[in-house]
């Protein structure tokens, strides 16, 4: 804020007449309010209300036709002693952490070799945008396109058979966790690039040379410099990329081909049985779970600098 | 020094040492020799090449041609740590992410000197620069003075035979840039290694050097003892770079005089004089100085003394008498 306080007394000993001194003085206390104010509201309208009725209508109840006003616990109970939620939030994890992993190093060797083995700022705009050029066309169409590619007769299987390397159509390319992870990285692993590059782009260049002044291979200034100077940036990556996969249905749906689960698509299949309660109560379990694994990163590594 | 033998200076010596990038020469194929354990300040303006030549003999920019050698081996394709050069840079370079000690015992980490070890020789090494208090604190922690001991520490603990210096006062207030200049005089003189250190002021230069390289354009102007250079300056850059001279241009050629050494008034035993008028005059407590408009000269500086100034004080726009000696004027190559 940079509302400058006036002292009180310095507006009331104008001129003005002392009720006019006392309105403007509270007008005066009322600007950074005011200034707040339209943050305040976007974030009460769209992010506070919609959670908090996730929150209420978790505890209402339900059958098969309509959902009623109610303060039951059953939603919770029902979800938690499940064997199919534990092993759907299994999964999930699975997807996230496998995920979260190889974006990590596609993400942090691409931004590595911009930020460092790039030496002019116009091809390293070029190959930046480069980068970005898959996000020109929709997650579902990118997701899509690795059907005809990955398929049992796909463009990969007919290749590799004609190339005589397999005799068989490898199976595990398309509708299976393979097809899963691979379309998690190919959505995701920009958002890993992006906030590791800034980080990268912020070290001094004297300290990598300081580094190879003291006798450090070009790996060891990888591991003792760089790595530990761009955490903030994977530590903000690592939140993108997690969330977004704690969260995800439609990759997971389609690219399984039905034979994988999340907590994301358990939560659209309840929707879609009318469950709202019990997508709900899941809905803000998966909230609680995401929350505790951003606060967990956080807890490792401080991001503020970079913000 | 406390910490074990010392390591003896390196020479280092520049053949026909050259740096281009692209069409731009920054350094054009010098040769300089640089005694072991001497303290050479390669001095000049802003895009001299003086910064480019460090960089050159601490390898973190290739050499376009020529060669260096250090010791008496050619290091043109070294790495840094393998030439027996430590670098202290411009900015410090500090890691901001390790505390004092980690930052002075990175290169021992580097080698794999075990953590317990490598702690005790840093800390012992921040004990010679009085930096023991602050081991544990983060650079962002220290104040610039601070900042520059560890990163001298930094420096020294691979035992280097050469240290190399970018700036290493420039980003100093003046008075701790006088603490450090002694600092670094008493270093030398404990350690006996080679200095080199770069810098754009003269006075910094004589303080320090017992070899003052003047550079300019990528050339060296004049290499040698602080006193021959600022004796004998050889060339009308060096003069003015230097300061304390008036270059004239006349009939005999270009020479010049040293401010300190002009009379003004009826001065007896001049052998040269010119008239000229007084343009601004500046008090500086123990001197005096004045600038005079003379034929032939830009601005003919004189220096006097504050006690014969005021014997018989001048002001603006007064007519003067300036005289010299004949042994006091000395040609320069144009």
């Amino acid at each position: 804020m940079t509302v400058t306080a006036v002292p009180p007394e310095a507006s009331s000993a104008s001129a003005a007449p002392r009720g006019g001194g006392v309105r403007r003085s509270v007008l005066r206390r009322a600007v950074p309010y005011l200034q707040a104010g339209p943050l305040a509201l976007t974030l009460l309208v769209f992010l506070l209300i919609p959670i908090l009725t996730i929150v209420a209508v978790s505890f209402w109840d339900y059958d098969s036709i309509r959902i009623y006003p109610d303060f039951v616990l059953t939603n919770y109970e029902e979800l938690l002693t499940s064997p199919v939620t534990w092993k759907t939030y299994l999964n999930t994890v699975k997807f996230a952490a496998l995920t979260w992993v190889i974006t990590l190093l596609i993400g942090f060797t691409v931004a590595y070799f911009l930020a460092f083995h790039v030496q002019s700022t116009t091809w390293q705009m070029v190959l930046f945008l480069v980068c970005t050029i898959p996000f020109w066309t929709s997650n579902i169409i990118r997701m899509i396109s690795w059907i005809p590619f990955l398929g049992r007769n796909g463009l990969l299987n007919s290749g590799l058979i004609s190339a005589g390397l397999i005799d068989r159509p490898l199976e595990f390319l398309l509708f299976s966790d393979f097809a899963v992870v691979l379309a998690f990285v190919h959505l995701y692993a920009l958002f890993m690039v992006v906030p590791i590059f800034n980080s990268m782009m912020r070290i001094d260049r004297a300290l990598v040379e300081a580094a190879r002044d003291g006798g450090a291979s070009a790996a060891q200034v990888v591991w003792n410099v760089i790595l530990p100077l761009a955490k903030p940036g994977i530590a903000i990556g690592s939140i993108f990329v997690v969330t977004l996969v704690m969260g995800d249905f439609i990759t997971v749906r389609l690219m399984s081909g039905g034979q994988s689960a999340s907590i994301g698509l358990m939560i659209a299949n309840e929707i879609s049985l009318l469950q709202y309660p019990a997508a709900a109560a899941n809905a803000v379990v998966l909230l609680a779970v995401v929350l505790i694994m951003v606060v967990a990163m956080l807890r490792i590594v401080d991001i503020r600098k970079e913000l | 020094m406390s910490t074990g033998s010392t390591t003896a200076g390196s020479t280092v010596e520049l053949v026909k040492l050259r740096k281009s990038y692209g069409s731009t020469v920054a350094v054009d194929g010098i040769d300089l020799r640089i005694a072991a354990g001497a303290y050479c300040c390669l001095l000049g303006p802003s895009g001299c090449g003086k910064t480019s030549t460090l960089r050159m003999i601490a390898g973190h920019e290739d050499i376009s041609d020529g060669d260096l050698l250090i010791g008496d081996r050619v290091v043109n394709a070294e790495p840094p740590a393998r030439r027996g050069t430590a670098m202290m840079f411009q900015s410090y370079a500090l890691f901001p992410h390790l505390d004092c000690t980690d930052n002075v015992a990175f290169s021992l980490k580097m080698k794999g000197v075990s953590r317990e070890e490598r702690r005790r020789r840093a800390r012992e090494m921040l004990d010679l620069v009085h930096m023991s208090q602050y081991a544990d604190r983060l650079p962002a922690q220290l104040s610039g003075g601070q900042q520059q001991r560890v990163a001298l520490a930094r420096a020294l603990i691979t035992r280097p035979g050469v240290l190399l210096l970018d700036e290493p006062l420039s980003a100093l207030d003046p008075f701790l840039r006088i603490r450090m200049r002694e600092e670094l005089k008493r270093l030398h003189t404990e350690l006996g290694i080679t200095f080199v250190h770069v810098t754009h002021s003269q006075t910094e230069a004589m303080a320090l050097a017992d070899l003052v390289v003047v550079m300019s354009q990528g050339r060296i102007e004049q290499a040698g003892p602080p006193r021959e250079v600022f004796n004998q300056p050889r060339t009308a850059f060096v003069a003015r770079f230097i300061g304390g001279h008036n270059v004239v241009d006349d009939a005999a050629g270009r020479w010049a005089v040293r401010a300190d050494r002009i009379l003004l008034g009826q001065p007896e035993g001049a052998d040269h004089a010119v008239q000229g008028t007084v343009r601004a005059l500046e008090y500086h407590g123990a001197s005096v100085h004045l600038t005079l408009d003379v034929p032939g000269a830009e601005d003919f500086a004189v220096v006097l003394d504050e006690s014969r100034f005021y014997d018989a004080p001048l002001s603006i726009g007064d007519r003067v008498t300036a005289g010299w000696k004949a042994r006091d004027v000395h040609p320069l190559v144009s």
